[in-house]
This record gives structure tokens, C-alpha cells and sequence, in this order.
């Protein structure tokens, strides 16, 4: 089974990736937020360590993911996506927190 | 003809500076990775079109970018520094243990034989190296695992291992140096580590002469003389004529001894800079006045060189990696400030004047002498 997951990205990694807004991405299996940056980071190996920590593989803490008008940061990543995520029919979006200087 | 490019790294983005040997008129590119920070940018000594440097992010984490055409274009390449084996415990700023955590890359110092071996500087205080061009990361561990490790403090900006010296008559020699840890020493390429810190001095923690615990800004060698280290201490600036196995301090009549950068002259191995700094709870110049101060004597006698500087209302700070040298003739002199000046001095620092003065905040200069 592959669904097709479209991600939105922060600013500054579609600049590193050279991508738009959005990003569409083939996902193997269950759609879930592991399989999901997984399947971002094999095909735009530039944003490996950008959104989870290399070694750890947790959530960098200034960004957060949300899909479906719901906060996904502190789901379990192995959490099945919401089905119009899935689907394609709404994006994952991977949000920056507005602070800094 | 001869130049010179300056690699510029600010809170927001990298600049690459370049003039002829007159080092008057200058072109100015940038920003490269706008917004984000750039730590260090450092060209291969062997390859001056080969340059590293480290992008780095509060979101996003941390990135290696590479050039192969002196900074015009680059490519992200491999930011996966994983510790050897389970890393665990140095102390916290309360004194009790914390993981070592891998945060940003502070500094990268390229071989002086290969151009695709460079070496990363990393808060959590490690060393890591790349044998093929930042393709992937090794860590040094021996440094980290030499014993002192769990009692290593960080300093108020981190854990940070900010310098890296390549001894150029000693392939095995490299020095490094971690704030608040102190200075070591390797002789066989990284394998095995000691501390040097025999002889320095700091009021500031329980012993006052511990074998770690000190927070060494910067050390800089002249590469005629890879013996001989003077060292920009938190307070106090230090002088080595033994391989760091011993310091004095030469801080003589410098108006205050606190500062970050330090560096040597490229044709007189005794010639110093430093750029005192009024206290460590103030981080600007004493009374508003900008002054790199010069020793031709190794230290203990200081000059002020202001000519060409601002002498009232400056209150800026010059980072410990902000100054770097040139090696035309007349040896070039170049710092950056926290308010986004860059200055050089074509003639050794006797006169200054600015290059840029709107970038945002200065993190690092580095300086190649293009022929």
C-alpha cells in the first residue's frame, strides 16, 4: 500500500530543499509521521537532522506538525495519520514557532 | 595578482569578502543561507577553493554547507554527529550531571594536507572528524573519554569546543580548547588526550588552579613555531613556550585582560593582537572606545591601535573567532564586531578602516590569501 502524504514545510527548509510550499511525497504502508518524514527525508536528504534530531530521531523543539486543524507534536510517531492526510486531501503541515530575534 | 577573501559568518547569514592586495576596494557576496547562523566558514589551506563552514539554527538544527569554488556555490553535506558509544554525563552549570548532547558545530579547521579532511569543534564539547570531505563524521573520542570529561563545566555560551590547532611540523600534534574546560593536547592524531592548563589561573571556580575548569576563550599559533601558544583567557591572556605544558601570563599593561579574540602576526611569530573588553558582566569596550591592542613582544607590552576605529559611543563586543590575519607582505589584520562592523587593517594594525559596517552581528572571520 503507498499513499501519497503532501507535507508543508517552514521557509527556510523549502529553501534548503530547492521546493515549494508543499511537497508531495510516496509513502510505503501505513501513513503515520514516522513513515511520513522517513519517505520527506529519502527524497530531500538535505532536511535529514532539520526537523528531527539525527541520532534521537525526536521532534526538534521549535517545530511542531499539524494536520487536520489538530496538534500531532506529542502523538506517538508510529500514530496512523488522520485519513485526509492520508488521503491527500489536506497536508501535514511541519510548523515553525514564531519566536527569536 | 595576489588577493585576499574574507569569510564572514553573522547571527544571519555568511558574506564573502574579496579585494586585490591593495585591500581598498572590496566585493561583496551574500547572504549566503540569509538567516540563519553561520558559526565558522574556513577554506582548505591545500584547496583556498574548498570551504566548510557550519549553518546552524535554533529550529532546524544543524547543517555542514561545502563550496568547491571558494564560497560562489554550495552543498549541504553530512550534520550526523553521533557520539561514540554512550556518551554519557559532564556537569551542568549547577554542578550536577547532564547527558552530553550534541548542539552546533562552533568551529572547522580543514587539514593542512588533504582537502577533504576537516575537523568540527561541536557543543556539546567534542571533536569530530571528516576523511572525505564532510561526507560523514567521526568523533575523536579519546578527548572525551581521557578521564576529566564528567567534570567538564559549560561556559555562559555553552560546552563549547571553539578551537582547533594543527601543529603543520607534527602531523599527530593538534591542540583544542573547550569552554569552561580548558586546553589539551593529543600527539598521536587525536587517539589519546591531556590537559594543559599547568599554570592558569582562575579565581572563579573552587580551585583556582584545577587541572580543568578553565574557560579559555582562544588560542592562536604562529605556524613557524607550533611550540609556542598564546592564549585570550576569560581573564587573562597566556603565553606557552613548552607546547601548552606550562603558561605565563603576559597580560602586562593591557587595560583590561578580559576579551575573546587573540591572534599573531603572519610574519612575526612574536607580534599579538587582542581586543580588550571591559568585564564579563559587560562584553564592550572601556568607555566606549574600540581598540585592538598589539604587542611586539610577545606579550606584556601592549599598544593601543585606534587609528581609524571608533574612540566614543561603541559598545560592541569582538567574538573569539571575529579576528583573523593575512599573510600578503604586509600582513592584513581583520575583525568583525557584534554590531556588524568589519574592519581590516592593511598594515599590520597601525590603521583600521571598515570594510562593512551593517551586517548583523559578527560571529566569525576567516581571512585566505589568495595568489
Amino acid at each position: 500500500m503507498t499513499s501519497t502524504v503532501r507535507i508543508e514545510l517552514p521557509a527556510h527548509l523549502r529553501t534548503l530543499a530547492g521546493v515549494g510550499r508543499e511537497v508531495s511525497i510516496e509513502v510505503e504502508g501505513t501513513a503515520t509521521l514516522r513513515s511520513a518524514i522517513d519517505a520527506l527525508e529519502a527524497r530531500y536528504p538535505m532536511l535529514r537532522g532539520t526537523i528531527r534530531d539525527q541520532v534521537t530521531l525526536q521532534r526538534r523543539p521549535f517545530l511542531r506538525f499539524f494536520a487536520c486543524q489538530e496538534d500531532l507534536s506529542h502523538d506517538s510517531p508510529d500514530t496512523p495519520l488522520p485519513d485526509a492526510i492520508a488521503l491527500g486531501r489536506e497536508p501535514l503541515i511541519v510548523l515553525g514557532a514564531i519566536a527569536g530575534g | 595578482m595576489s588577493g585576499v577573501r574574507v569569510l564572514v559568518g553573522t547571527k544571519k547569514g555568511a558574506f564573502v569578502l574579496t579585494a586585490d592586495g591593495k585591500r581598498k576596494n572590496w566585493d561583496v557576496s551574500g547572504p549566503h543561507f540569509g538567516g540563519w547562523e553561520m558559526y565558522h566558514l574556513k577554506g582548505s589551506p591545500v584547496d583556498p577553493n574548498r570551504v566548510y563552514a557550519s549553518q546552524t539554527s535554533g529550529w532546524f538544527g544543524q547543517l555542514i554547507q561545502r563550496s568547491n569554488d571558494g564560497g560562489k556555490t554550495w552543498e549541504p553535506v553530512n550534520n550526523k554527529f553521533a557520539y561514540d558509544g554512550i556518551p554519557g554525563t559532564h556537569q551542568w552549570y549547577d554542578g550536577t550531571p547532564h547527558p552530553w548532547e550534541f548542539k552546533r558545530v562552533w568551529h572547522l579547521e580543514p587539514s593542512l594536507t588533504d582537502p577533504d579532511t576537516v575537523y568540527a569543534g561541536v557543543e556539546d564539547g567534542a571533536l569530530f572528524r571528516s576523511t572525505d570531505g564532510a561526507q560523514s563524521w567521526q568523533e575523536l573520542s579519546g578527548l572525551r573519554k581521557h578521564g576529566t570529561g564528567p567534570r567538564w563545566q559549560p561556559g555562559a555560551g555553552g560546552l563549547c569546543l571553539h578551537t582547533i590547532l594543527l601543529d603543520p611540523t607534527n602531523p599527530g600534534r593538534i591542540y583544542i580548547a573547550i569552554s569552561a574546560a580548558g586546553a589539551f593536547r593529543t600527539d598521536d592524531g587525536g587517539e589519546t588526550w591531556k590537559p594543559i592548563n599547568r599554570g592558569l589561573h582562575s579565581q572563579y571556580i573552587p580551585d583556582p588552579n584545577a587541572e580543568v575548569g578553565h574557560c579559555v576563550h582562544h588560542i592562536a599559533m604562529h605556524p613557524s613555531r607550533p611550540n609556542v601558544l598564546f592564549m585570550q583567557k576569560h581573564w587573562d591572556v597566556m603565553r606557552s613556550d613548552d607546547g601548552g605544558d606550562t603558561w605565563q601570563e603576559v597580560s602586562g599593561n593591557l587595560p583590561t585582560d578580559f576579551g575573546f579574540a587573540i591572534d599573531v602576526h603572519a610574519h612575526e611569530p612574536e607580534t599579538l593582537y587582542v581586543v580588550p573588553i571591559k568585564s564579563d558582566s559587560e562584553h564592550y569596550p572601556i568607555d566606549g572606545k574600540l581598540q585592538v591592542h598589539r604587542s611586539r613582544t610577545g606579550g606584556n607590552e601592549w599598544e593601543a591601535m585606534t587609528r581609524g576605529l571608533p574612540q566614543k559611543d561603541c559598545y560592541v563586543n569582538v567574538l573569539r573567532d571575529a579576528m583573523s590575519v593575512d599573510s600578503l607582505d604586509e600582513c592584513g589584520v581583520y575583525f568583525g564586531t557584534t554590531g556588524g562592523q568589519v574592519y581590516c587593517s592593511a598594515d599590520a594594525g597601525d590603521s583600521w578602516s571598515p570594510i562593512l559596517r551593517d551586517l548583523p552581528a559578527v560571529l566569525s572571520v576567516e581571512v585566505q590569501t589568495l595568489r
